[in-house]
């Protein structure tokens, strides 16, 4: 039997019903190899194995007790962008390296409520700016598959921390792929629900009218299991959706006979990676093997997506950051001269370069005089992509695309090249500007055996239907099941 | 050359909510520094703001109350600038679309009626507040105030004078006590104003270059800092200077204004929607069940004060200036139907012991059903308007009843014609001297007998019965005489 770190949450969730295993025992084997692994993967920054504990006795409790819900003892890890009231919550950012939230997340909230061991807070780029995990002062994370590698970001600790078994499950952000970029490049499978699902409450914010939480698992199943934990009207965000939300483990066994996937043009098109295409005709084998139908279609406005988003996503970044000024809480710098001195050294020390580089291009695009130019042009090309995705909706079921342009890079390859570091997230940005659900699923390896995924991309509120493409994916396929070398 | 001032003046006013106008901490003044404070208006990472319903319900009752158009969709926007009082360094505001546009006021000016244009009334945040140590460097930052519902009323640049802006502000304050949103204190900083200031030569129809007038935190204050900058202002063109576009600062002490930062200097706010607030959808049903639950407004309760009451339109003014004073008023015509007498003694011997604040009204221990039942007492002559004085402060002073007053104190007007006969004969009999003057023709002593009676009936006396009496017995002495 393979060590209870490795199972999913739904075999955990079972052993512990049948009281086959305990909490403690379940988190005792994910610290140990927390223990093991991480001073190689890094994918946490701070790791609580007294507060996991305590947690799994309240868990092991609640079982004796008989008060249990469906994930009630299995161990997660938590992005370091959400709060947890008590316990330190950085960002990634020396600006926040010393700030304990007084209040928990929404999301920490129910995770509480579920009885789930908090494990810890996973690494993440600053602020979640970042592809690849780099940008964290803690340093970058490393890919479980080759340490030489990233592993995708800004969610790269959470799904690090799932690839190598250092957490069953955890919770990413996504403002433009930051949960299914590192998902696929660390083989494992993640979820960005629509815009408004999942409550923002405690979500330390990037760029608001993108940034959504969504799960990090080993199998679709298992985000099936966090979505019906995590969906659902907070009336603590003025942006949440005041709806009801199915079973989501209810899509699980629904047939995906008769459905059909869109191809846009766009996308494929964009193609230039041999791993990729080769991942992307297997998937679609697979997917027509089940009976599922495939539609070329054109969404023509994507190519402004990327240059939209980096209008959009640093100018709130701008407003959203600029609370970090010494004043209250976080990083003071110690020696200043008056009040306009404190602000910018505080902030010179305290913000990296990346999330520096994101403050000027925001404030810039809402200058007077270019906000015209800048922010509401972009605004409108929002609409437009929307449009385009609400079109093809028409003559599909769901979008199937990569989730990235190649297999994982090197550490350090990317990092001083903006740009290029940007274009990695050319197939998630449309999805976060359009507030759609997507889906990143491990689709098979590169040659030189590097996870590569597939994203699967849904209308609005549409979770169930990609939980059913998924689960139907890795009924027939088990890359999903396979573990890193470590 | 003659020259007119352009004045349009920002007022900001805070709405008398529960709670504050993105989380469900107090909105309370005078609390212990930073205990009225949440994550929220702490501006925590993460936390995330929720309209308080109420206040865009105040913020609608505003707008309607000036006249305006109620958008159907707004928007809150970010304002974003730097200073510790402001914890998320933006101030969530209100930028393209506010809630309500295009309205007007008529305020009554010495030149006459003038109807003063509102461009605009928004809903927005307050900042907290700077405590700053005198002995050392180090300031204190309370945020008790921050995020509390504010108002902002932009009105036209419609306005002339010093006077017509005090008028303006008067009247606007009243409208919001009288919606009950605002208890326009201006000490305490909930009804605060800016103004914007040019002069141009009379006739002039393109606007002069315009300064921006802050810190004057009175009516008086007001009219001295515009009536200053009005006259700097014209002084300088006369010298032939230009007016160089600022933000200019009134110093009470000083009663002038002084450059705080130019143009140049002036914040790039960097507005835009807010992405934590969705687009307000104004429902039109709620917009409406405002509308009729709108309270009769300062100035249309005084035409009817003069209409229906036939009382004098300044009387009416005074009466309506607070909603409390009116009903006040009106509830005493209602049990004693006289509404001269009421204005009067409502004018004179209420406001005085008001000390002049219409506001006091809610707190005067004086019901009106005590007053009109005072006024009953002299109308039939129960007690003498002197005596009636008397009782009223006494009314003031302990709630009682004017007749619990008047038993006790026995203070009941003596109108018995034999009572009073006998006491005019008795002030006769004492003084033959002055009887022997009004015999000879010298009237002017009656006078004297009226008050030596009412001296001697300790004010109680019925001053018209004595008269009456008093020409009777002297004209029958006289007689007797001859």
């Amino acid at each position: 039997m393979s060590d209870l770190c490795e199972k999913t949450a739904t075999e955990l969730a079972r052993l512990l019903r049948d009281r086959e295993t305990s909490s403690v025992e379940i988190t005792r084997s994910v610290l140990d190899r927390i223990d093991a692994a991480e001073e190689r993967v890094k994918a946490y920054v701070t790791v609580r194995p007294d507060m996991a504990l305590e947690m799994a006795q309240d868990a092991d409790r609640r079982f004796a007790a008989g008060d249990v819900k469906p994930l009630t003892g299995v161990p997660i890890a938590v992005k370091d962008n959400m709060c947890v009231r008590g316990q330190r919550t950085t960002c990634g950012s020396r600006i926040l390296a010393n700030f304990v939230p007084p209040y928990d997340a929404t999301v920490v909230s129910l995770i509480r409520k579920e009885g789930m061991p908090i494990l810890g807070s996973a690494n993440m780029d600053e602020f979640a700016m970042g592809s690849s995990t780099e940008t964290s002062c803690w340093g970058p994370t490393r890919n479980p598959w080759d340490l030489e590698m990233i592993p995708g970001g800004s969610s790269g600790g959470s799904a690090a921390a799932v690839a190598s078994a250092e957490a069953v499950v955890a919770l990413g952000s996504d403002t433009g792929g930051s949960i299914r970029l590192p998902a696929c490049f660390c083989g494992v499978s993640g979820i960005k629900p629509t815009y408004g699902t999942v409550s923002r409450y405690g979500l330390v914010a990037y760029a608001s009218s993108l940034d959504q939480i969504g799960p990090i698992a080993l199998t679709v199943e298992d985000l099936a299991l966090m979505l019906n934990l995590i969906c659902g009207h907070d009336p603590l965000e003025s942006t949440s959706v005041p709806q009801e939300y199915p079973d989501f483990t209810s899509f699980l066994d629904k047939s995906v006979k008769g459905l059909t996937l869109g191809l846009p043009k766009e996308f494929f098109g964009q193609l230039n990676d041999p791993d990729v295409e080769r991942v992307m005709a297997d998937t679609r084998k697979v997917f027509q093997s089940l009976g599922v139908k495939f539609v070329d279609l054109s969404l023509p406005h994507l190519d402004y997506g990327i240059a939209a988003y980096y209008i959009i996503a640093p100018s709130e970044a701008s407003s959203n950051l600029a609370r970090y000024d010494g004043v209250k809480y976080g990083h003071r710098a110690k020696d200043f001269d008056g009040m306009i001195d404190m602000y910018c050294r505080t902030r010179a020390e305290g913000f990296g370069s990346e999330v520096k580089r994101r403050i000027m291009l925001g404030t810039y695009a809402l200058s007077s005089g270019y906000y015209d130019a800048y922010y509401l042009k972009a605004a409108k090309v929002r609409t437009l992509i929307t449009n385009d995705f609400k079109k093809a909706f028409e003559s599909c079921d769901a979008i199937l695309c990569p989730t990235a342009p190649s297999p994982p890079f090197k550490i350090g390859e990317k990092v001083d090249d903006p740009i290029q570091m940007y274009l990695t997230d050319v197939f998630t940005i449309p999805v976060n500007m359009a507030g759609l659900p997507g889906m990143a699923i491990p689709g098979g390896f590169s040659d030189s055996g590097l996870p590569v995924g597939i994203q699967l991309i849904a209308p609005h509120f549409q979770e169930g239907r990609l939980v059913q493409l998924g689960s139907a994916l890795q009924k027939e396929t088990d890359h999903h099941l396979k573990r890193p070398p470590l | 050359m003659e020259y007119e001032a352009v004045i349009g003046l920002e007022v900001h006013a805070h709405l008398l909510t529960e709670s504050k106008a993105f989380c469900s901490c107090a909105n309370k003044f005078g609390a212990e520094p930073n205990s009225n404070t949440c994550p929220i208006c702490l501006g925590m990472p993460g936390v995330l703001p929720v309209l308080n319903r109420k206040a865009l319900e105040f913020t609608v009752r505003m707008g309607l109350a000036c006249n305006c158009t109620i958008s159907g969709v707004s928007r809150f926007a970010r304002k974003n600038y730097y200073y510790p009082d402001l914890p998320k360094n933006y101030q969530i505001s209100q930028y393209e679309l506010p809630i309500s546009l295009n309205g007007w006021i008529d305020v009554e000016t010495p030149g006459g009626k003038r109807r003063i244009g509102i461009t605009r009334v928004h809903l927005e945040e307050d900042a907290g507040k700077l405590i700053h140590d005198e002995t050392k460097p180090v300031s204190y930052v309370d945020l008790n105030r921050t995020g509390v519902p504010l108002i902002e009323i932009v009105s036209e640049p419609d306005i002339r004078t010093p006077e017509e802006a005090s008028e303006y502000l008067r009247t606007l304050r009243s409208i919001l006590v009288y919606l009950d949103i605002c208890d326009g204190n201006m000490e305490e900083g909930s009804f605060r104003c800016d103004a914007n200031v040019s002069v141009r030569p009379k006739g002039e129809t393109t606007l002069g270059v315009k300064t921006e007038l802050k810190n004057m935190n009175s009516f008086r204050n007001i009219q001295r800092g515009l009536r200053y900058e009005i006259d700097r202002q014209i002084d300088a063109l006369t010298e032939g200077e230009r007016i160089v576009q600022e933000t200019r600062l009134f110093d009470p002490v000083t009663g002038s204004t002084a450059s705080m930062r130019s143009k140049e200097q002036a914040h790039d706010y960097r507005y835009f929607p807010d992405p934590d607030l969705l687009p307000l959808r104004v429902d039109a049903d709620m917009v409406e069940r405002i509308r009729c639950e709108l309270p009769e407004l300062p100035t249309a309760k005084k035409e009817r004060f003069v209409e229906q009451f036939g009382i004098p339109p300044y009387d009416a003014g005074v009466l309506t200036a607070s909603r409390d004073l009116a009903d006040y008023f009106e509830r005493t015509v209602e049990l004693f139907p006289n509404p001269k007498t009421v204005s009067n003694w409502i004018m004179t011997e209420l406001m005085r012991e008001l000390k002049g604040d219409e506001l006091g009204i809610t707190s005067c221990p004086i019901t009106p059903t005590h007053l009109a039942e005072l006024l009953r007492l002299i109308e039939d002559n129960t007690i003498s308007g002197k005596i009636a004085k008397t009782v009223f402060e006494e009314m003031y002073a302990s709630g009682a009843a004017p007749a619990d007053i008047i038993k006790k104190k026995g203070l009941v007007q003596i109108s018995d014609a034999g009572q009073l006969t006998e006491l005019i004969g008795m002030v006769l009999d004492e003084n033959p001297g002055e009887v022997e003057k009004f015999r000879r023709g010298k009237t002017a002593v009656m006078g004297f007998f009226v008050g030596q009676v009412m001296k001697a009936s300790k004010g109680k006396a019925n001053p018209g019965l004595v008269n009456q009496l008093l020409a009777e017995e002297l004209k029958r002495r006289c007689a007797v005489e001859d």
